[in-house]
């Protein structure tokens, strides 16, 4: 790694923890209710509902109001996409979305996936961009952030039935943490020259006219423009990810600067680094958090280091060809095939681990036109489980559900019943949190295997060898962990993709919320046993090492084979020749 | 059972209003209230005519321009209306061809110029819409654009350095020239001959 990009990182790295600190104290406020200076909103919003806000919820109640909630997201996407030609903001005359493609975006966006089997400036009107997709955004970072506090509550209480009240969190999570913070974004964003506009697209002439496909010249470049900024805010804030425009966070329309871009990335891990402070201040010891956040650090800056060198290092093949890929004064040099200008080779890696160290998913580069080992890094953070940082809500939930694997493998070898900040963890505990590990597994697998061996599947794949099973392993990785980034050569807006990756995409979203509650219930149930001379101490950096090798250990067994028929089996043909 | 579906319905009504209809509003009435050329795409106008964005690149191979980088967009080159990149992989042969194929070009266009070819001369960008080169693109081509207008080649460095864009704080992201920037400069440069 040379100076150039070192300091990016080491720049991106220090921002990103300073600034996570204070903002999760001030969520922590937020949760407990110490914090209210948008009180009449909220009341006149829970007026307006029905809620009563000093209800508890039992972990069923609080699990019967996500899905709820979320099923009707669904339908509501599925159907604003379905009727978008009859309804208004629609100045580019845009068709109905396809069932099969409606269906997979309605459950990419209710699931935190943000999925593009589509893209956005030839599908969606402004219409749908802003009511379903928009809005889902802010309430799907919501309901991660709501299922992750109610299991801290699962931590802090004793001997009690309620795990807080769902619509409570979810709402407080919206007005007091992302909307705030979007709005700031958005003005800043524009500033650097995103647009946010209700006009239709701007034609503008070219100054050199070219030859079209057919033989007639083309004089004239469209611009698609629209409400960008409004969305991208949320899109990064709330780890979501699905673009405005095809190409995402490469568009210089969706992230015009090298300081757009900067900001862009930092908010992409903000929230879900932010919310260990959180999680720390609630359980009254932030030493606990702050292992947790050291062990997600842990994981995240060797992965960092692969992916920016193997991205620097370049293609063997270009060199061959006369292409000087060095860095120098002039040019960051490296393997610049699916990277802008602008962001370089360090700026790309960066955004690429980060994206799926949380559950973004969007992309500034090309994934799919990384070298080998430089894509093999965002499929590996995303096979962790996507609990290094994570999604806003639920890279720390999956965190401490590798905590609780943790602290149960340690009693195994000891022989006593392992405790998790004073509480015992029990077979039921343990049951819950393995479901919410290996479901992961399970549907990645399976599907990838599905897909290989039926024709429609293979139908999709856009390059050939090696490459073309990274795509296909890369796209149920995606979706079954709600991360939505993608190797986007494969061709994914067929029925079979639509659907399967829907499926994916439904069942390991929800799949995993339902276990987590469960043991939000049973925990707040427990009552708090004090701390002996044979605890096992979570918060010192034995621990730390111990909960980052789990993670790693559990993803390897996972998957190894299927990286080793991918990207490294690729990597040794790219520099073997 | 049906009272958290009763919520589920009001809420989502409620949020739809705040964060669908009123947050995007009021955020573009604020857009063009204080950023009125960034909000309506960072245009460039000449006589009073919208000429392009500073932000899109557009396509050029006349030897008397800059050339953008390698566009992967479909139907043509730099389409503003369906950004995407190659997605082509590394091992790809077809990536391989593409990028023997553009060496040839720029060699034949040029072929005094031994410097070797620097690689986002030869790489589709992410979006097929990049706006810049990097200065290293600029300097290989800065030659043969003097020598096809009869520029001096100080004069064509000299507005290569006026459209080059360095780092944020000089430590950030990377320097980039922006091509459509600086072709229109030189057309305006020479115009009064």
């Amino acid at each position: 790694m040379n100076f150039n990009n070192f300091t990016q990182c080491a720049v991106y790295l220090g921002v990103l923890l300073l600034a996570a600190w204070p903002l999760g104290l001030y969520m922590a406020r937020v949760y407990e209710g110490r914090s209210s200076w948008l009180g009449s909103l909220e009341r006149f919003i829970y007026r307006l509902c029905g809620v009563n806000e000093k209800e508890e919820m039992a972990w069923k109640t609080y699990a019967i109001a996500t899905m709820m909630f979320s099923g009707v997201g669904l339908l509501a996407v599925f159907l604003l996409q379905r009727f978008q030609n009859h309804l208004p903001f629609n100045p580019m005359a845009m068709g109905p979305v396809s069932p099969d493609s409606s269906f997979n975006t309605a459950i990419s966006f209710v699931s935190n996936t943000n999925w593009q089997g589509y893209g956005g400036e030839y599908t969606m009107s402004y219409l749908t961009q802003m009511l379903a997709l928009t809005v889902q955004n802010f309430v799907s970072a919501a309901t991660g952030m709501a299922v992750l506090v109610a299991l801290i509550r699962g931590f802090v209480r004793k001997k009690a039935e309620g795990i807080g009240n769902f619509w409570v969190d979810m709402v407080r999570s919206t007005l007091y943490i992302l909307l705030p913070l979007s709005t700031i974004f958005a003005l800043f964003l524009v500033w650097q020259g995103m647009p946010q506009t209700f006009h239709p697209s701007v034609t503008v002439p070219l100054v050199q006219a070219m030859n079209g496909p057919d033989g007639k010249p083309v004089t004239e470049q469209v611009l698609a423009t629209g409400p960008v900024a409004s969305q991208v805010a949320i899109k990064m804030l709330g780890t979501n990810g699905g673009g405005y425009f095809n190409a995402n966070s490469a568009h210089p329309y969706e992230n015009p600067t090298p300081f757009s871009n900067f900001v862009e990335l930092e908010a992409i891990l903000l929230i879900a680094a932010a919310l260990c402070f959180t999680f720390g201040s609630m359980v009254g010891n932030p030493r606990e958090g702050r292992a947790l956040l050291a062990a997600m650090t842990l994981i995240f800056v060797p992965l960092l280091w692969l992916c920016v060198s193997s991205e620097q290092a370049g293609n063997p093949a270009f060199t061959k060809a006369g292409v000087d890929q060095s860095a120098s004064m002039l040019q960051p040099g490296g393997n610049m095939e699916g990277k802008e200008v602008r962001f370089g080779v360090a700026q790309s890696a960066l955004w690429a681990t980060a994206t799926t160290a949380a559950s973004n998913g969007s992309v500034n580069s090309m994934h799919d036109s990384f070298t080998p080992l430089g894509g093999l890094v965002p499929l590996v953070m995303m096979k962790f489980g996507e609990v290094v940082y994570g999604g806003v809500g639920s890279g720390l939930y999956g965190m401490l559900i590798f905590a609780l694997i943790a602290v149960f493998i340690a009693g195994l070898m000891v022989g006593r019943t392992p405790e998790y900040l004073g509480k015992k963890i029990e077979a039921y505990e343990v049951k819950m949190a393995s479901i919410a590990a290996l479901i992961m597994g399970f549907f990645v697998l399976l599907g990838t295997a599905v897909a290989v061996v039926t024709a429609a599947g293979k139908a999709g794949i856009a390059n050939p060898g090696a490459h073309g099973f990274s795509e296909i392993l890369y796209a149920f990785t995606s979706a079954a962990n709600n991360n939505g980034s993608a190797f986007a050569g494969l061709s994914a807006n067929t029925s079979f993709y639509n659907s399967l990756l829907g499926i994916t995409m439904f069942f390991t979203r929800f799949w995993v919320i339902i276990p987590i509650l469960a043991i939000a219930g049973s925990l707040a149930k427990k009552k708090v046993v004090p701390a002996g001379p044979g605890t096992l101490p979570t918060d010192t950096p034995l621990f730390v090492v111990f909960l980052a090798s789990v993670v790693i250990i559990v993803g390897a067994l996972c998957f190894f084979p299927a990286l080793s028929l991918g990207p490294i089996v690729e990597h040794f043909t790219m520099w073997g020749g | 059972m049906l009272k958290q579906l009763r919520i589920a319905l009001m809420s989502t009504l409620v949020l739809t209003g705040v964060m669908g209809l009123f947050y995007p509003i009021a955020i573009t009435g604020l857009a063009q209230l204080l950023f009125p050329k960034q909000a309506n795409g960072s245009l460039i106008y000449k006589d009073g005519k919208a000429v392009g964005s500073s932000l899109i690149g557009q396509p050029f191979d006349d030897p008397k321009y800059f050339w953008s980088r390698p566009s992967a967009t479909g139907p043509v080159p730099y389409n503003g209306a369906a950004s995407c990149g190659s997605n082509q992989g590394p091992t790809n042969p077809a990536l391989l061809k593409a990028v023997q194929d553009r060496v040839d070009v720029l060699r034949k266009a040029d072929s005094d110029n031994t410097q070797p070819i620097p690689v986002d001369l030869v790489t589709a960008s992410g979006s097929g819409l990049d706006p810049h080169i990097s200065p290293a693109a600029a300097a290989y081509q800065a030659g043969r654009v003097a020598k096809v207008r009869g520029m001096s080649l100080t004069t064509v460095q000299e507005l290569v350095q006026k459209h080059t864009q360095g780092r944020f704080l000089g430590l950030l992201g990377e320097p980039g020239v922006n091509v459509l920037e600086l072709n229109l400069d030189l057309d305006a440069a020479q115009k009064p001959s």
